[in-house]
């Protein structure tokens, strides 16, 4: 399966973050349209998805401020740029001119000017490399409004406008085309799955026609974590499940919804959807990645338009259930741990409590950053943000409070529940030469199963 | 006709009305706008709950937000209470708002209410100092946020002089002190003045949206 596209925009598989290579040159505007095309698509959706859910956030805004000092972009640089709703601008202009009540008077004297497609370029920069929907902001706006979920929808008026960066483009394009973003095609899944299982003597199911639980997996562990994937097979099986991996619906991670377009996210969820529905499966596990819990947690049945015929859990979740009802036993781990709450999971999931759970029974000695749970820090490479190359130092920056928090817990042990988060600290570990590594939950359970 | 009568008369009628209007309105317009129903299977059955525990929650930050926003926090509380102890606690105010509604009640002294109109004076220039001042809040604020701080601190400081008697006769300085607070209602509707409706509808949602995944709110 390769493609011109392979050659302009080949696979970096060996660093310790996965993406495109470094561009030699940047496209970050994609088709040829027109700039007045551009700003049309781009405020056109914008404005068509407008429902009474994002009005109501957009005319509620006082300017206050408050949301910069929960932005680790704003908090590491100080650059006022970096607040929140400011990387709103151009579609809150575009709202008040097109849709809001009093939208005929902006237009009729023309109180908030049409934006225009320098702008939009220029606010490429806000809404992806400097924003990974971490919801951190959405905590702390006095209003109550769902910052990140307006930079979501921005960032689908953004796709329209062919106005993304480079890499996630590139990343997004490829998961439409190959079904994964990073290369992890169901042939080269399948290779990993049958090397895998032979190296690690472990029966790794694939393609049952008839399972209890269908087993998807991030692209990121298949490429640069496969312990995850034989970790997944070892907890099952010790469980007796009647599980399976299905080649025509693994992939969990969603770039269609990290770059914005919504008919790839919904193209990358039905196959899981209709995997799952085909054999039967009572039980949808996700994998260890936090934007694939948003994405099939709480949008997965709004894109298919009816309640999903079967139960979605992460599997720290899965694992909290089987070790919380003793059908699932571990070993004592006598260390001391910290755990770094993936935003998707935690922030915008709820699901806050259950590697919390997992690592009770695991007895270690639990940490906690400060602050955790809700509250706690993102890593800065969610959102899709980790691909981009030309974000990297700002990734760096903000990873740096990361850094402090975890020395700060005085943990021997860094643990987390998402692959994405996991590559982003890797990342940073080796830039700042870093004396911490991070784990993985599910793997640190598999590592002390009691048979 | 003097300005008094024309201040407690014809403007205040039409200022009523332009505010009773443009409420309606701008409520109407966001509220008709479609929503979408949510086929995710919650976590917590009680979506009106979060909602409710957000409207309260959000109204102090979280505490690891508190260090950062602790200055600004405390200078909107100290006029917004100002702001209500003067509206609702003052005789003259009550008086009118018992000539409008029909419902009155006892106020408290005066002595009390121009102790707090300078206070919340002085905490109205603070904010406005803070926004004039600090990089966020210069880079964010455009027309609607100066001119609803404006139209906020013009009945203070004429209800003040008034109060007083600084600067004119007793009844010119009423007129000017009516014809302030019309102006505030007037824009109140059209402005971030809103927020003091809009925060139970925002709130509300995010409330509900994330009280339902079981996440904080
Ligand atoms: C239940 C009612 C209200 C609530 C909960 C509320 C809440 C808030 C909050 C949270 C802020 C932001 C504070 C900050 O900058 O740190 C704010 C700002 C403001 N509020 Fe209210 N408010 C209410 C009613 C009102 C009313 C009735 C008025 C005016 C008549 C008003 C005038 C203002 C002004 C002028 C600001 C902006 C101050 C600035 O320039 O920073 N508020 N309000
Ligand atoms: C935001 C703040 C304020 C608002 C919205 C407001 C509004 C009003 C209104 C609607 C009236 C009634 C006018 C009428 O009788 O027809 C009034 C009257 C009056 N206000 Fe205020 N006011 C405010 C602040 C103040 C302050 C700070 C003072 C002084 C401490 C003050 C002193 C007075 C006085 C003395 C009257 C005259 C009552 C009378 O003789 O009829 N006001 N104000
Ligand atoms: S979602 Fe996170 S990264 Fe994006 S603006 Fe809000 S706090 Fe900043
Ligand atoms: S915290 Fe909320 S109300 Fe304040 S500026 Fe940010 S988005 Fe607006």
């Amino acid at each position: 399966m390769s493609s011109d596209i392979n050659t302009i925009h080949p696979l970096e598989t060996e660093g310790a973050r996965l993406s495109i290579k470094k561009p030699a040159l940047r496209y970050d505007r994609q088709g040829d349209m027109s700039d007045g095309q551009r700003v049309e698509a781009a405020m056109r959706t914008f404005v068509r998805e407008f429902g009474a859910t994002s009005a109501i956030y957009l005319e509620s805004c006082i300017h206050c401020g408050m949301c910069a000092e929960a932005c680790h972009y704003y908090v590491q640089t100080n650059d006022p740029r970096y607040t929140p709703v400011r990387k709103l601008e151009p579609f809150k202009q575009a709202y008040k001119r097109e849709a809001g009540p009093f939208a005929f008077f902006y237009r009729l004297f023309n109180l908030k000017p049409r934006v225009t497609a320098d702008e939009l370029q220029k606010w490429q920069e806000l809404i992806y490399d400097s924003c990974t929907m971490c919801g951190r902001c959405t905590l702390i706006c006095p209003m109550g409004i769902d910052i990140a979920r307006l930079v979501g929808q921005a960032r689908h008026g953004m796709f329209q406008a062919g106005l993304v960066p480079h890499e996630l483009w590139a990343v997004a394009e490829r998961a439409e085309r190959e079904g994964s973003p990073l290369g992890a095609t169901p042939k080269v899944f399948k290779d990993r799955i049958d090397w895998l299982s032979d190296e690690n003597a472990v029966e790794i199911p694939v393609d049952r026609d008839v399972a209890d639980i269908l087993v998807t997996m991030s692209s990121i562990e298949i490429m640069k974590y496969p312990q995850a994937i034989v970790a997944t097979a070892r907890v099952l099986n010790a469980l007796g499940e009647k599980w399976t991996i299905r080649l025509d619906g693994y992939e969990a991670t969603n770039f269609g919804m990290l770059s914005g377009n919504s008919q790839w996210q919904k193209d990358l969820s039905m196959k899981m959807i209709n995997a799952a529905v085909r054999c039967k499966a009572k039980l949808l596990i996700l994998p260890e990645c936090g934007h694939a819990y948003g994405a099939m947690r709480w949008d997965g049945a709004n894109v298919y338009g009816k309640p999903l015929p079967f139960e979605v859990l992460h599997i720290s979740e899965f694992l909290a259930r089987n070790l919380g009802n003793g059908r699932l036993k571990v070993r004592n781990v006598p260390k001391s741990v910290t755990f770094h709450d993936p935003c998707q999971i935690a922030r915008r999931g709820g699901a806050t409590q259950a590697p919390r759970q997992v690592l009770g029974k695991l007895g270690v000695d639990l940490h906690e950053m400060t602050p955790s749970g809700d509250g706690n820090w993102c890593c800065g490479g969610g959102g899709g943000v980790v691909t981009i190359h030309r974000a990297d130092e700002l990734r760096y920056k903000v990873f740096q409070i990361k850094m402090k928090q975890v020395d700060d817990s005085g943990a021997e042990m860094l643990v987390m529940s998402c692959s994405n988060c996991r590559q982003t600290f890797d990342d940073g570990q080796a830039h700042f030469k870093w004396d911490k590594t991070a784990h993985s939950l599910l793997e640190l359970v598999a590592d002390n199963l009691v048979q | 006709m003097n300005l008094l009568d024309f201040a407690r008369g014809a403007v205040m009628k039409w200022s009523i009305a332009i505010f009773l209007f443009g409420m309606l309105w701008r409520l109407f317009g966001m509220l008709l706008l479609r929503r979408t129903h949510d086929y995710s299977e919650p976590r917590v059955h009680a979506a009106g709950l979060g909602a409710l525990r957000s409207i309260i929650r959000r109204s102090w930050p979280r505490r690891e937000f508190q260090a950062r926003t602790a200055y600004g926090v405390t200078v909107s509380y100290v006029f917004h209470i100002g702001l209500a102890i003067i509206v609702f606690g003052f005789v003259p105010h009550i008086l009118f708002i018992r000539n409008l509604v029909g419902v009155g009640w006892s106020g408290l002294p005066g002595g009390i209410i121009y102790f707090c109109a300078v206070i919340t004076l002085v905490a109205l220039v603070m904010a406005i100092v803070r926004r004039l001042t600090h990089p966020v809040l210069k880079l964010l604020s455009n027309f609607d946020d100066y001119f609803s701080w404006f139209v906020t601190a013009a009945p203070v400081v004429t209800g003040l002089l008034a109060a007083g008697h600084y600067g004119g006769r007793y009844e010119d300085l009423l007129a000017v002190h009516i014809l302030s607070f019309e102006l505030l209602l007037i824009w109140f509707p059209f402005g971030k003045l809103m927020h003091s409706v809009l925060l139970f509808l925002a709130r509300g949602q995010t409330g509900a949206v994330y009280g339902r995944r079981g996440a904080s709110t």
